[in-house]
């Protein structure tokens, strides 16, 4: 464990009603060092943290849409909080929509244009290194799972080029080589787009914890979640 | 105070891809009828208490705009009627 761990080592993870990764989560983070401090839904102030996740799941059901419900649940106002102060929030799946939802992140998910649930192992190009990562720079690409029914991305009408500007688009759907183009889009979001950027806020569809070892298929979610964490990462790690 | 009920149309915005609207049109054709489009939405019924019909109405918009709608993809009338 190296000192910059050290500073980071609080992680908050919000279970809601209906989240189910939120132990894959807990894994992940301890296995790089870090302490998980699970945070129930209705909490209206944080403890001391470093950083925060909202993990996958269906909270809520899905009901209304997905993320909608939890993004009015009491502890959000304190997650608010501490994203306006500069703390690291990370959304996986669920928790990208539950914050696209609350506002925290431009845009919302839909669901998949053919209907279906997609659960397989995707290619996504580095497009923009978000504030406070290392160890990923544009034009790397990870191999990462998704899992999910409501993940074609959207944004208003006019709102794309500037996403793409200021560098939120972060994670760009591609092929096993790094190119994005239409045939690498598994869920028809627009340009591609698995994940957005903004401030110390950040948002993806694909499950990094799920991916923390090569016997899992990839390791490429370790390495994203080291870069999370502003650790360099090393190879073998 | 009077008790209103208050009717939302919640459905995805023009242009915004209907899936389960298309799914459906497909089976429409399969069946022999001749549609041309299906776009599926949510009904939400909510009862409220208000002192008049302008202040229910007023609640009831604040509810469509705040959750029960996404501006991003989504659009919504509301009908408020006394019970």
């Amino acid at each position: 464990m190296t000192r910059s761990m050290d500073a980071q080592r609080e992680v908050g993870i919000v279970v809601f009603p209906g989240s189910n990764c939120d132990q894959d989560t807990i894994k992940a983070v301890r296995e790089l060092g870090a302490t998980p401090r699970v945070l129930d839904y209705r909490l209206t102030e944080l403890p001391p943290l470093d950083r925060l996740i909202l993990p996958g799941g269906f909270s809520y059901g899905d009901y209304l849409r997905s993320g909608a419900l939890a993004a009015a649940a009491p502890i959000m106002d304190a997650v608010d909080e501490a994203a306006l102060l500069g703390m690291p929030v990370l959304g996986i799946c669920n928790g990208f929509q539950i914050l696209c939802e609350r506002g925290l992140l431009p845009g919302a998910l839909l669901p998949n244009p053919h209907g279906t649930f997609i659960s397989q192992l995707e290619t996504v190009r580095v497009t923009a290194v978000p504030s406070g990562f290392s160890g990923l720079a544009v034009g790397d690409h990870l191999a990462l799972p998704i899992a999910h029914h409501e993940g074609s991305y959207r944004i208003a009408e006019g709102q794309l080029h500037a996403l793409f500007e200021q560098g939120q688009v972060f994670l760009q759907y591609s092929d096993p080589d790094g190119a994005v183009h239409a045939l690498t889009n598994p869920n028809g979001s627009v340009a591609n787009i698995a994940g957005i950027a903004s401030g110390s806020v950040v948002g993806l569809m694909p499950h990094p914890e799920r991916a923390m070892a090569e016997y899992l298929g990839s390791a490429d979610g370790r390495r994203f979640l080291q870069a999370w964490f502003g650790q360099k990462g090393s190879p073998g790690c | 105070m009077t008790t209103y009920r208050a009717s939302f149309y919640v459905g995805l915005k023009e242009g915004v891809l209907d899936p389960a609207g298309q799914a459906t049109l497909q089976v429409l054709h399969q069946m022999g009828f001749s549609a041309t489009e299906v776009r599926i939405g949510k009904w939400i019924q909510v009862m409220i208490d208000a002192e008049d019909v302008v202040r229910a109405q007023a609640i009831a918009e604040e509810m469509g705009h705040r959750i029960l709608a996404n501006p991003v993809m989504e659009t919504f009338d509301v009908t408020v009627t006394p019970v």
